[in-house]
């Protein structure tokens, strides 16, 4: 017997032929099992979250198969590494361009909080220009500990309301960001 | 042929300028002149063109700022090479803070452009003659020199921080 996990499906009434369940459930299996990655990677936690992606520990297993070089085509946008305070606009304008619904998970102490760097030429954490749905501590994370913060990712993805871009709450949450 | 060494160097510069070298020394071997900053145009292009030296390297220009030094806070510090002889000289020039300003290298070296932005960013330094004088490392909108002592190294905005985890 094998130990492979698959993904269970959603509570449903079933029947010869058919199957029933709610749309939000099925769309949101399978938004959370195949989530493009954006990746963001300025400095040291970039060459973890590459050997994230290598086969050693081979992220595709959990359905990030594809690597995104545009945002326009991304889910999620994975900040790995230092940002400085003149990259803030540059990595706002990356999450502008990633169309919703869009995730952010911030990998390390510095993207997280600004890790060290107490400085003046630091971004004191990503979620000072953007929202964050998932933060990975370490200095740097290892592997398993990226893959935990997608599976996390994978959760919310899961439950969260399909239309969540138009809830008040998250208009508010970008408004806060002064995004439209 | 002659000996290229520093004793060379040295004798070369105050033989062409004479007190405008305020003072030599060599930390660790490396010939150190402090020299009069208005005339730092004149000193490089003679290193430059000199038959034997030809110091025709830029390796650095930096800055330096030591508050309690008064009328010499600000320091522009050149490093030039001379690859045929594989001899280097340092030199620095010192100003007050109320105008720190220097004649800029770029006439002479096109790597000085760089090199002078940065200083520039950094500490204040108006290189004149300078092409383009505007920061070059840190974000445009920052409206203070950050290396100047009187500026905090930390980041205000900070909220999590714990000061017994940074050492203080
Ligand atoms: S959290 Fe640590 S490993 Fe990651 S980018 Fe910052 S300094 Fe590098």
């Amino acid at each position: 017997m094998s130990d492979i996990k698959i993904a269970q499906t959603p509570p449903s009434i079933e029947g010869p032929g058919f199957q029933a369940t709610s749309l939000d459930k099925i769309i949101g299996l399978a938004r959370a099992n195949s989530l493009w990655p954006l990746p963001f990677a300025t400095s040291c936690c970039g060459i973890e979250f590459m050997a994230t992606m290598g086969s050693n520990y081979d992220l595709a297993r959990f359905g990030s198969e594809r690597i995104s070089f545009s945002p326009r085509q991304a889910d999620v946008l994975l900040v790995a590494g230092t940002i400085s305070k003149k990259m803030g606009p540059v990595l706002k304008q990356v999450y502008l361009q990633m169309a919703e619904p869009r995730w952010v998970i911030a990998i390390g102490a510095c993207a997280s909080s600004g890790g060290v760097f107490d400085t003046y030429s630091v971004l004191q954490g990503i979620d000072k220009v953007i929202p964050v749905d998932v933060y990975v501590p370490g200095c740097p994370p290892r592997p398993e500990q990226i893959i935990d913060g997608i599976l996390k990712l994978q959760e919310i993805v899961k439950n969260e309301s399909l239309r969540r871009r138009n809830s008040d709450e998250y208009k508010a949450l970008l408004g806060s960001y002064g995004i439209q | 042929m002659v000996n290229i060494d520093n004793e060379y160097i040295l004798t070369e510069i105050t033989n062409q300028f004479g007190d405008k070298v305020y003072s030599s020394y060599e930390p660790y071997g490396l010939l150190t002149i402090e020299f009069d900053k208005n005339s730092i145009k004149d000193l490089l292009s003679f290193l430059y063109n000199h038959q034997e030296l030809q110091m025709q390297f830029l390796t650095d220009v930096c800055g330096t700022h030591y508050p309690d030094v008064k009328g010499k806070e600000i320091g522009v510090i050149y490093h030039i090479h001379s690859l045929i002889n594989n001899v280097r000289l340092r030199v620095k020039c010192y100003m007050p803070i109320e105008n720190p300003s220097i004649d800029s290298a770029t006439f002479l070296f096109s790597s000085a452009n760089w090199q002078e932005r940065e200083t520039f960013d950094f500490y204040g330094v108006n290189f004149v003659g300078h092409p383009n004088l505007k920061r070059i490392l840190n974000a445009d909108e920052m409206d203070y020199f950050p290396m100047r002592k009187e500026y905090p190294l930390e980041d205000g905005t900070r909220t999590d921080k714990d000061d017994s985890y940074f050492g203080r």
